[in-house]
């Protein structure tokens, strides 16, 4: 039956979602030096069309329609069959079955987005657009049924995931280290400065993608309720006290930058995901205290220790986030805040905490080792790397022949 | 005195900066500049045919020396931005008649 404020809000929820995805090539573009700015961009962009062509064709099928393995869903959606006009029996029960699809295809096209975040100013454009199909339907579509298809297997065993905790962030978080470890540092990493192009750029990212994340938490509510009112402070409430927090961290280390405060508040969405709909709104406080430190010294960590060149820092704010949050989740949680979730450790025994942890290595580790020989793949055959002298003239110039700024010089 | 202006490679201005601060050259001016040397650019292999980038960008570095220094502080610029790969860049060096510090007034080469 469908109901006419949920259909409404799903579907308003779906835009918001999609509007991330610009906002995170902004996010990243930002964070780039002037010569890659475009492709940084295109690499996010690009995703709203390969990916939706993908996930509307078969992605959505592998994972959402019903399965009996619980590893990859059926064939039974492909093409969008039987996903019409009137809501699914187990999806989003009342909204229109399309409006679920099509507010899901939304997560696939920016996950894919968030690694490339590792690999800007290195990756060969083509070997990108291949990578990203092979990890659609290889990595994303199946991580998507274990965790929320019809008979998934960590839906059936308990593991909790509001938003995409696991399905997005630990996901993007691991493919990205991946990546990282395929592609190696580019060229002139560490010795040389590589400093953003335009910090304002980042703001008006983060700005986008923190309107975005209500569609992407309360949105998951796929309802117009209390529940989705509930995620909607949670989510907020994790932004700003990350933001705050890793403002704080940075002035400890130097000055309070704007760059380490608007990461902490992506940050912030990250961590409260899995979590916004099951626990207590004011739990997004510790939550987002704790994963601006993790995040903030993870980063300090893989960089400027182990000389690992995540380019954005996918895997310590998406990776760890993701880690933090899904945990958090296996803490906090309440089912007085949603009586389909479960009890956290705060509430009763290790049981959810320890199948939070279960999801945490399952997804980590398919993602990490999958996109390891994906990534592999794709090097022997059109390879990943761009050539010394493209890498040094930048990638927008080099991979699409075009400059950020116009003008006769520059 | 001497105007060393060196047109070097962006990313390595950082390094130039810190031989020049290690010679006792302190006071430079930077420009973000495009242009093109001898090769006119840079061709490019694209996927059905070669293009050229034309105009490629590049940092000048100008600093005023004693005409003493010039060797070093040629020799330091050349060998902290050589990478050996086409678009190293170059070195010019113009006569400086006086100079004059604004705030006091002094001239000569105690401005430097």
């Amino acid at each position: 039956m469908i109901n006419t404020g949920d259909t409404a809000w799903l579907l308003i929820s779906a835009a918001m979602v999609m509007f991330m995805t610009p906002g995170l090539a902004l996010f990243y573009g930002g964070m780039v030096r002037r010569k890659n700015l475009l492709s940084t961009i295109m690499m996010s962009f690009v995703c709203l069309g390969l990916v939706t062509v993908l996930w509307m064709t078969y992605g959505y099928s592998i994972g959402f329609a019903p399965s009996t393995s619980g590893f990859f869903g059926g064939l039974g959606f492909v093409a969008l069959r039987g996903v019409g006009q009137e809501p699914s029996a187990v999806y989003a029960s009342t909204t229109p079955h399309l409006a679920f699809m099509v507010f899901q295809g939304m997560f696939a096209i920016i996950t894919v987005a968030l690694f490339t975040g590792a690999v800007v100013e290195r990756i060969k454009f083509s070997a990108l657009l291949l990578f990203a199909a092979l990890w659609l339907t290889f990595i994303y579509s199946p991580v998507a049924h274990w965790v929320w298809g019809e008979g998934g297997w960590l839906l059936e065993f308990g593991a909790l995931d509001f938003a995409g905790g696991a399905v997005v962030h630990i996901n993007a978080g691991f493919t990205a280290l991946a990546l990282v470890l395929l592609l190696g540092k580019r060229k002139g990493f560490p010795a040389e400065a590589m400093l953003p192009n335009s910090i304002p750029l980042v703001v008006i990212g983060t700005a986008i993608l923190w309107f975005g994340w209500f569609g992407f938490n309360a949105g998951s509510a796929l309802g117009s309720n209390g529940l989705a009112a509930s995620a909607f402070t949670a989510t907020h409430l994790s932004a700003a006290t990350a933001a705050v927090t890793w403002m704080f961290l940075s002035w400890r280390h130097n000055r309070p930058t704007v760059l380490g405060t608007a990461t902490g508040a992506v940050a912030g969405l990250v961590a409260i995901t899995p979590a916004a709909g099951f626990v207590p709104p004011i739990a997004a406080i510790p939550i987002g205290i704790g994963v601006s430190v993790i995040g903030f010294y993870s980063m300090l960590l893989l960089k400027e220790r182990l000389g690992f060149d995540d380019s954005l820092d996918v895997f310590a704010v998406h990776g760890m986030g993701g880690i933090f949050g899904a945990l958090a989740t296996g803490i906090f949680a309440s089912t007085a805040v949603n009586p389909a979730g479960a009890d956290g450790l705060m509430y009763a025994g290790f049981g959810l905490f320890f199948k939070q942890a279960v999801s945490v290595l399952a997804v980590g580790a398919f993602a990490f080792f999958g996109s390891l020989v994906l990534g592999k793949l794709v090097d022997m055959t059109v390879g990943l790397r761009v050539g010394s002298v493209e890498e040094t003239v930048g990638l927008d110039l080099s991979q699409h022949a075009e400059r950020a700024y116009g003008g006769s010089i520059r | 005195m001497k105007k060393v202006e060196a047109i070097i490679r962006e990313e390595k201005l950082r390094a130039v900066i810190g031989g020049l601060e290690e010679n006792g050259y302190f006071g430079l001016t930077i420009t973000e500049v495009s242009g093109r040397g001898r090769q006119k650019g840079l061709t490019l292999q694209g996927r059905a045919r070669e293009y050229k980038v034309d105009l490629l960008p590049k940092v000048k570095v100008e600093v005023v020396v004693m005409d003493s220094d010039v060797p070093l502080i040629i020799n330091t610029i050349a060998r902290l931005s050589r990478t050996g790969e086409i678009g190293d860049g170059k070195i010019f060096i113009i006569p400086v008649e006086d100079a004059v510090r604004i705030r006091t007034g002094e001239v000569g080469v105690n401005t430097i």
